[in-house]
């Protein structure tokens, strides 16, 4: 099934290892409609909705396994998507590296409506300062002192976070490689790591070289920082200065996963994973937990998911909460399920059951009227049919 | 003229055709893959990397021969030669 989904509420992007889905409710959430599968037979491990200045923007990193990733958008969700004669994302030559694969794509703060980050593999930065057209890499990251002692992770050596802020301070994590922040827009970069460990490392407590899973931070409070760590859940206070250990409560502190509450910065949500050995939710229990004093207690979020012989596991951009009031929480597994909660995350419903392995969950409000979102689709096709090509579906 | 045999899916990129004929002598493969990119950008992104190098899962036949087994991009081609492009077998 291709095609558009409906056109107001909460829009969920899901990314598999097969192709991308679309989920569409209205503001109960209590009914989804699916649509997809976009890109059948590539992996899709990067979404995002831009809704700035007037967009209803898709954007979808693929990964065609014989010609390489490309970064796709569509400006009528879903029906269209284009189709860049030359792949947006591209090293320069003089660097020696070729990209392997699209992990993140992060849209810029509401003030930089034009901006838009993509973190890929080998870990690199790209940006965009013009809605998404042209991209550069980072030369700050890509010329990095710390670069060559960067390592490879099971997925490969990437960059899969990005934390833009509004007063210039950007925030990117990978793994391995650990958490950099800068304060200068992206010039330059210092690893700020301080209190995470590296469990891997003869001395575990580096400058750098942790294996970051994931960062997230509060809109409203920039300085509060949540880090899931392979092995090891931290907050900071202080825009990634130093790092505080929260694994207070949890049956591990291993896991991939992490969001954080639209509304309130001591609420954060994971999903622990049994161990690096054993990727699966402990005990075979699918558990959500939620903080809501920032990290000094958490609690088993279960109701509405299988609580015996749950082998499933849950990736680091598999979770992620919508905007509303009381918020959305969202999850997808490797076996393909995905589940919602609209109480934050007291109670739990599947939405989909057997999707491809999932890698991806965004979820976004989607609110623009009818007729301005026929007037930017028509000019995005406008625009790509002078870039590019412009296919239906996407099939 | 070396003859360039293009795969299915990367036919879009090569305005529709099957095969694109080059005009320009070429001495080796890597020549005409590079010649191939200049008429057709999209083409060349899909097959070889920013590097230059032939994508992983992409198979380049000069005639029957895997350029891999020969000299890769330096494999010679002369006139009369047929570049075919292949995906590999892949997939999960």
């Amino acid at each position: 099934m291709t095609g558009r989904v409906a056109q107001n509420g909460v829009l969920l992007l899901v990314g598999t290892t097969k192709g991308a889905f679309m989920f569409r409710t209205s503001g109960s959430r209590s009914k989804w409609t699916m649509s997809g599968p976009y890109f059948r037979g590539e992996p899709v491990y990067a979404m995002a909705f831009d809704g700035r200045a007037g967009r209803q923007r898709v954007w979808a990193g693929t990964g065609n396994p014989f010609f390489g990733s490309s970064l796709r958008s569509s400006d009528d969700f879903g029906a269209t998507w284009t189709d860049r004669e030359e792949h947006a994302i591209k090293f320069p030559s003089t660097s020696g590296l070729a990209l392997k694969q699209i992990w993140q794509i992060r849209v810029g703060p509401a003030g930089d409506p034009d901006v838009i980050y993509c973190g890929v593999e080998p870990s690199a930065l790209f940006v965009s300062r013009d809605a998404g057209k042209t991209w550069t890499a980072n030369a700050g990251l890509l010329g990095h002192e710390h670069r060559p002692k960067w390592t490879p992770g099971n997925g490969g050596m990437c960059l899969h976070t990005i934390i833009p802020a509004s007063d210039g301070r950007i925030g990117v994590a990978m793994s391995t490689g650990g958490f950099y922040r800068s304060d200068d827009g992206g010039r330059s970069w210092r690893a700020r790591n301080v209190g995470v460990r590296a469990e891997f490392l003869p001395d575990k407590y580096p400058e750098f070289g942790q294996c970051v899973h994931k960062v997230v931070q509060h809109p409203s409070r920039p300085e509060r920082l949540f880090l899931q760590n392979h092995w090891g859940l931290y907050r900071s206070d202080d825009w990634g200065e130093t790092w505080h250990d929260i694994a207070n409560g949890v049956p591990s502190d291993f896991g991939f996963a992490m969001a954080i509450h639209p509304h309130d910065p001591d609420t954060a949500y994971i999903v622990p994973l049994e161990s690096d050995r054993f990727r699966c939710v402990p005990d075979a229990k699918l558990r959500v937990y939620r903080t809501r004093d920032a990290g000094k207690s958490w609690k088993a979020m279960t109701r509405g998911l299988p609580q015996e012989g749950a082998y499933e596991s849950v990736l680091r951009d598999g979770l992620d909460t919508d905007a509303a009031d009381p918020a959305g929480v969202y999850f997808g597994t490797r076996s393909g399920k995905v589940f919602a909660s609209r109480d934050e995350g007291a109670s739990w419903e599947m939405v989909a059951e057997a999707l491809p392995s999932v890698v991806c969950v965004k979820a976004a409000m989607v609110t623009a009227a009818p007729a301005r979102r026929q007037a930017v689709r028509k000019a995005g096709a406008k625009r790509e049919s002078r870039t590019g090509r412009v296919l239906r579906g996407a099939r | 003229m070396v003859v360039v045999a293009i795969p299915g899916p990367l036919q879009p990129y090569a305005g529709g055709r099957a095969t694109v004929e080059l005009r320009d002598s070429c001495a080796t493969v890597g020549d005409a893959l590079r010649a191939l990119g200049e008429v057709f950008p999209g083409v060349r992104d899909r097959v070889l990397t920013e590097q230059g190098d032939v994508r992983h899962h992409l198979n380049v036949f000069v005639d029957e021969d895997n350029v891999r087994f020969v000299r890769g991009l330096a494999t010679p081609v002369s006139d009369g030669s047929r570049v075919t492009i292949l995906p590999a077998v892949s997939g999960g």
